[in-house]
């Protein structure tokens, strides 16, 4: 047995109306490669949170190499040796990797040496970088290793990793997963949250599993299955969406040789995108964040115009259009970001329906809004989407995520639109939400219309894809089956991960 | 020609005094929106810093003491500020205009007693024979120590943004303050700390205005510096360097603007006194239009609210 | 420990409440200023709040006083706030406020002395254009090259006080005495007179104006797609273009509304209460008009309540000045700390304070 190195023992924190943590006790030792596992909202991060010091526990203690340990900051922590990789990159984005990583060490050197070890060290474990870029420059798996090489800087005896692979392709988590083990065996503990089992089950030596709030299971995952860690996991059982096998009908969407230039100075422009989708066809188009999902939503709904022809809705021109054209003609979106794009967060669920749905709805007549119709709409959508909230009045910020996302999805599907294009349909909702809003999509295909998916998580393009293709620096690949395709495959569709095979193998 | 009775050199000293008390307020606020905080009530603490400065100086008589009586005025209407925007989290646009409106009232209330009074001589910084090179030295050296000063300012703040760690984590703050908070940094402190320098700097191109530039005291009498000053940081996009220039090029102006009107031209009075504001806008229009990258350069989270949520 | 936690919703009772708790705070604050003035403090802001309107010596005069300094204030109110609320920081409104009354002034001077019904219309659209199209200038400069409408706004204030200047000493100047700065008095030109419509209730076409542009803002804020639009632009500008709104037509729509008013306003005064276009025209209506706009909580019945409330504060100052020798620009600081006031109150209608016990070392 390995000796300990963090002890947690009874971890509890409360916010109003939730109790995050509830009385959290595990133990790492020291090089162990330890997993924590959980649902969306089970507690993880802020458990993770309270490890390195940017949340205080109401109740517990926790003890490092035996000795007490409550950082009462960051900094706190990683002197001690303990060092975080973020989720959402804690990266600034107008300033060099140099600047970035020395903001996230206490004592760093002089730029001009860091810059000298953060060529080796990034050498040393495969992650090569270039310390005179600036980070808004960086694709998102080159953002990730500028984070794990500021930890490794510190030489850290614990490393905590917040969902490091939702941003990678499956070749840039095999590298990652080798750099993690070179690390365990060089003597350094692992902190690796997800929700993601087969990684686990690949990767990690002990996991302890997270509901709630409450650890449910500390266990070896290597010793269960992953049907048994999601059972752990979710508490329940969970069948995933039927498809009955049909034939696609006509093209109802078609784009052709259509570059786009991004709106924003650290967007990726879109290059020379063409596809066709048919009614009654689920689309599936993955892709590591930031390779143009966001330009190619934004081109889909109308938000970006583009020329006239470039874009067609039943044969019909509407690249011109801006979104409520297109919503008229039957095209309608959902944005990935539900808080701020796809709803207005200080605003009711009632006027959030009628955001999108003035028109398709008519829920205005000559620019007078007929707000008892618009609320009665509101109601059927949480209604039939089974959203959970005391009524339409609510604002959209008091939501849960999943709760939003159903709303948000239940809204454009209530449209009865022939498109419908959604991106990250999914993503931090939790598992019994996620299921539901995948059945609607699919049901909505069943019924004929063309659901266009953009996606970062290859299981739910998997299950419930038709058709598959995949986004990289703003190109697309060639559009194919679904069925059949290996990880391996989509890997490759994905691309971006045959630049950093080399320097591992140099490494090695 | 009416140019040829200008005097190129003495036109040269009279620009970098006018440049002087916007180039002041517009490097403190350059700071302010490096850290990614966006004061609106830059003429408020300028005017505060012009009466309080003015109060001072007579009083005792220094006016160098006057000054650093106009930095704490400044200091104070921006602690006024900060307490608004970072700890009761209120709408920064809204509070800026608050204080800008708040800082006319006041200080024309504070000042009545001192309209028409003259202020002590600021001393020019003796130069020796610098101050005799041909042209250079009447252009360059025949100035009070607060136009050298705010030179130096400048290099400063450029260093310190630049080369300094302080000065990389008020960067960091103001481009991305969650990220910042996640590393442990008090964006809140940070952002305090840049507010106060704002007024500070706000307040001594005040000082200048009343104690030196004018010199007298009256009611509204920056009219329109502090918002000039906002428009130079903009026109510099957030860079040190091109805020002394555009100061300068902005002093130019108005420089020639007055001698215009000193040798009679036959433009009245009224228009030639646009021509500050006209430029300014002409300059933003510029700047911000889509060829210039300079707007590119803004702060990441300039006037977006922080609240930390855990 | 206090701790600020973010509310669920937006309290209700506070959004209300801190107006008037403001106004409490700020006469508090204004009697404590008052005593270090040497001033009777309670007899000040009797004389401020209440005499105005209750006092039988100055209620005669003061009340319809109140109607003409509150219609300005609301008029340029109602139009500030609908761009405030979508995040289009109209603060010129000073400016279109004098090119309204120029361009008003302008069409009453080209008819003078003619007589006819048309010229007092033809005088209220050349306002409202003239108000217009000086906030045309910040709004087409945003739209087309992405400049700060807040500093373009701002800075033609000054340009628009320099113009009046060169208005009422050049082209504008009344022939008939060449000596005196300032055109014509209006007043005496009938067809150009904004004449009290009801005798000493102070009730003149801008008071009018005002009352109507309150509806009509009210009804298009709560009932029409443009007011839902101009709030879906200022809370959540991406859901906005998700929305379909552009945010081009926006910045025009919300810059030409306030212009417009903000120039009726201007064109009401001039041909009435101000009587003539001078170089003290302009009296800061137009930066007032931010506070009650604020302090109206950007609602249009409410700025319609803080217009009054504001318009006392001039009469009331006047009245102070005057009895008790309280210097003008006691009002100004009154007004400014009557927003800082708001404005912090404001922080416990988003949050809640939570004593957290510091238990914990």
């Amino acid at each position: 047995m390995r000796q300990p190195l963090l002890r947690l023992e009874g971890l509890t924190k409360a916010y109003p109306g939730v109790l995050a943590n509830d009385d959290i006790s595990f133990e790492i030792g020291e090089g162990q490669v330890h997993a924590l596992l959980g649902e969306n909202g089970a507690g993880k991060s802020t458990l993770v949170k309270m490890i390195y010091g940017l949340v205080k526990p109401d109740n517990g203690q926790m003890t490092l190499h035996g000795q007490p340990f409550a950082p009462s900051q960051p900094s706190e922590a990683r002197q001690k040796g303990v060092a975080m990789v973020f989720q959402h990159f804690s990266l600034f984005d107008a300033l060099d990797v140099a600047e970035n990583v020395a903001l996230g060490m206490e004592n760093p050197p002089p730029l001009r040496d860091l810059a000298k070890r953060i060529r080796d060290v990034s050498e040393e474990y495969g992650l090569p970088l270039d310390p005179g870029r600036l980070v808004g420059d960086l694709s998102a798996g080159e953002r990730q290793r500028v984070e794990i090489v500021r930890c490794l800087l510190q030489d850290p005896k614990l490393l905590i990793m917040d969902e490091p692979t939702s941003v990678l392709t499956p070749q840039e988590v095999e590298i990652l997963f080798r750099t993690l083990r070179q690390l365990s065996r060089e003597g350094t503990a692992i902190l690796y949250i997800s929700h993601k089992l087969e990684e686990i089950r690949a990767l990690c030596d002990e996991a302890t599993i997270l509901r709630g709030g409450k650890k449910v299971a500390t266990c070896d995952p290597r010793e269960k299955t992953a049907r048994e860690l999601a059972e752990l996991m979710v508490g329940q059982v969970l069948t995933p969406p039927e498809r009955p096998a049909k034939d696609t009908g006509t093209v109802v969407l078609s784009v052709e040789n259509l570059s786009l230039k991004s709106n924003h100075p650290f967007g990726t422009s879109l290059k020379d995108i063409s596809f066709q989708l048919h009614a009654g066809e689920v689309m599936g188009i993955a892709g590591v964040a930031g390779n143009g999902q966001d330009e190619l939503l934004l081109m889909l709904s109308g938000e970006l115009v583009s020329p006239r022809d470039r874009v067609q809705l039943k044969g019909q021109p509407i690249g011109h259009l801006g979104p409520n054209a297109r919503r008229k003609l039957g095209l309608v979106a959902a944005p990935e970001e539900r808080l701020g794009h796809a709803a207005a967060p200080d605003m009711s669920l009632t006027s959030n329906a009628l955001l999108s749905a003035v028109g398709r709805k008519r829920l205005a007549r000559s620019g007078f809004i007929d707000w008892p119709t618009t609320e009665a709409f509101a109601r059927e959508i949480i209604e039939r989407f089974d959203v959970r909230t005391p009524g339409p009045h609510v604002l959209a910020r008091a939501l849960s995520g999943g709760n939003l996302q159903k709303f948000v999805i239940g809204r454009e599907i209530e449209l009865n639109p022939d498109v419908i294009i959604v991106n990250q349909p999914t993503w931090g909702v939790d598992a019994s939400a996620a299921a539901f809003i995948r059945q609607a999509l699919l049901d909505l295909a069943d019924k004929g219309a063309g659901v266009l998916v953009i996606s970062q998580d290859l299981d739910e393009l998997l299950e419930v894809a038709d058709s598959f293709a995949a986004l990289n620096e703003g190109r697309l690949t060639k559009v194919r089956p679904a069925k059949g395709l290996t990880v391996e495959e989509i890997g490759l569709m994905m691309g971006g991960a045959h630049d950093m095979h080399p320097a591992h193998e140099a490494a090695e | 020609m009416i140019l040829g009775s200008i005097n190129p050199a003495v036109l040269m000293a009279a620009l970098m005094v006018a440049a002087t008390p916007i180039l002041l307020a517009a490097i403190g606020e350059l700071v302010v929106e490096k850290a990614g905080v966006l004061n609106l009530g830059v003429e408020g603490m300028m005017i505060m810093g012009a009466c309080i400065g003015f109060i001072v100086a007579v009083n005792t008589g220094s006016p160098l003491i006057g000054f650093a009586g106009a930095a704490l005025g400044g200091m104070a209407l921006a602690l006024l500020f900060a307490l608004l925007t970072q700890a009761l989290m209120t709408n920064q646009v809204a509070s800026g205009l608050a204080l800008t409106l708040f800082g006319l009232g006041l200080t024309a209330l504070l000042g009545q007693r001192y309209v028409g009074v003259t202020p002590p001589r600021t001393p020019k910084l003796d130069l020796g024979p610098l101050s005799e090179i041909p042209f250079l030295g009447r252009a360059l050296f025949t100035h009070d120590i607060v136009v050298y000063l705010s030179i130096a300012l400048v290099g400063a703040v450029w260093w310190f943004l630049k080369y300094s760690r302080a000065g990389m984590i008020l960067r960091a703050v103001g481009e991305n303050h969650d990220a910042a908070h996640a590393l442990g940094y008090h964006v809140k402190r940070v952002r305090t700390l840049a507010i106060l320098f704002g007024g500070a700097c706000a307040g001594l191109g005040g000082a200048y205005l009343s104690l030196i530039r004018v010199p007298q005291w009256t009611e509204g009498m920056t009219v329109g510096a502090g918002w000039i000053a906002l428009a130079l940081v903009v026109f510099a996009s957030w860079r040190p360097w091109r805020a002394l220039a555009g100061a300068y090029l902005f002093g130019g102006v108005v420089v020639l603007q007055l001698n215009l009107q000193a040798v009679g031209v036959k433009i009245p009075v009224e228009y030639l006194s646009m021509s500050p504001y006209l430029i300014t806008i002409l300059v933003l229009v510029i700047i911000s239009s889509g060829k210039a990258r300079g707007s590119l350069n803004a702060p990441g989270s300039l006037n977006r609210p922080f609240h930390a949520s855990s | 420990m206090i701790r600020l936690e973010k509310r669920k919703e937006p309290s209700k009772f506070w959004r209300i409440a801190n107006p008037f708790l403001a106004v409490i705070l700020t006469m508090i604050a204004g009697g404590i200023m008052f005593a270090a003035l040497g001033k009777d403090p309670v007899a000040a802001i009797r004389l401020i709040f209440f005499d105005p309107i209750f006092s039988e010596t100055f209620a005669s005069y003061s009340r319809p006083q109140l109607l003409i300094k509150s219609a300005p204030l609301i008029l340029i109110a109602v139009g500030l706030a609908v761009g405030f609320k979508a995040n289009i920081w109209n603060i010129g409104a000073e400016g279109q406020y004098i090119i309204g009354a120029l361009f008003g002034a302008g069409v009453a001077l080209a008819f003078f002395p003619q007589p006819g019904w048309y010229i007092f219309p033809l005088m209220i659209l050349a306002g409202a254009f003239g108000g217009f199209l000086w906030a045309m200038i910040p709004a087409i400069l945003k739209t087309r090259f992405n400049t700060n409408e807040i500093l373009v706004s701002l800075l033609l204030v000054y340009v628009a006080e320099r113009l009046l200047a060169a208005m009422a000493l050049g082209l504008m100047r009344n022939p008939d005495q060449p000596g005196f700065p300032g055109s014509r008095d209006l007043r005496r030109y009938e067809a150009a007179h904004n004449a009290e419509l009801f005798a000493n209730t102070g009730i003149h076409w801008g008071v009018v104006a005002a009352l109507i542009a309150v509806i009509f803002a009210y009804v298009m804020m709560t009932r029409h797609m443009l007011g839902f639009h101009v709030q879906l632009a200022g809370q959540a500008p991406r859901a906005a273009r998700f929305g379909g709104v552009s945010p081009t037509r926006l910045v025009v729509i919300c810059l030409g509304i306030s212009g417009a008013l903000a120039g009726l306003a201007g064109l009401f005064e001039v041909s009435g209460p101000g009587g003539q276009v001078r170089i003290e025209f302009a009296s800061g209506y137009g930066f007032t008009a931010i506070i009650v706009a604020f302090l109206g909580r950007l609602n249009p019945i409410g700025i319609l309540l803080a217009g009054l409330l504001l318009g006392l504060t001039y009469i009331g100052g006047e009245l102070s000045q005057m009895m008790l020798q309280i210097p003008g620009a006691a009002i100004q600081v009154f007004q400014g700390m009557l927003l800082f006031f708001l404005l912090a109150l404001d922080f416990q209608t988003n949050y809640r304070i939570r004593l957290t016990q510091g238990a914990r070392a």
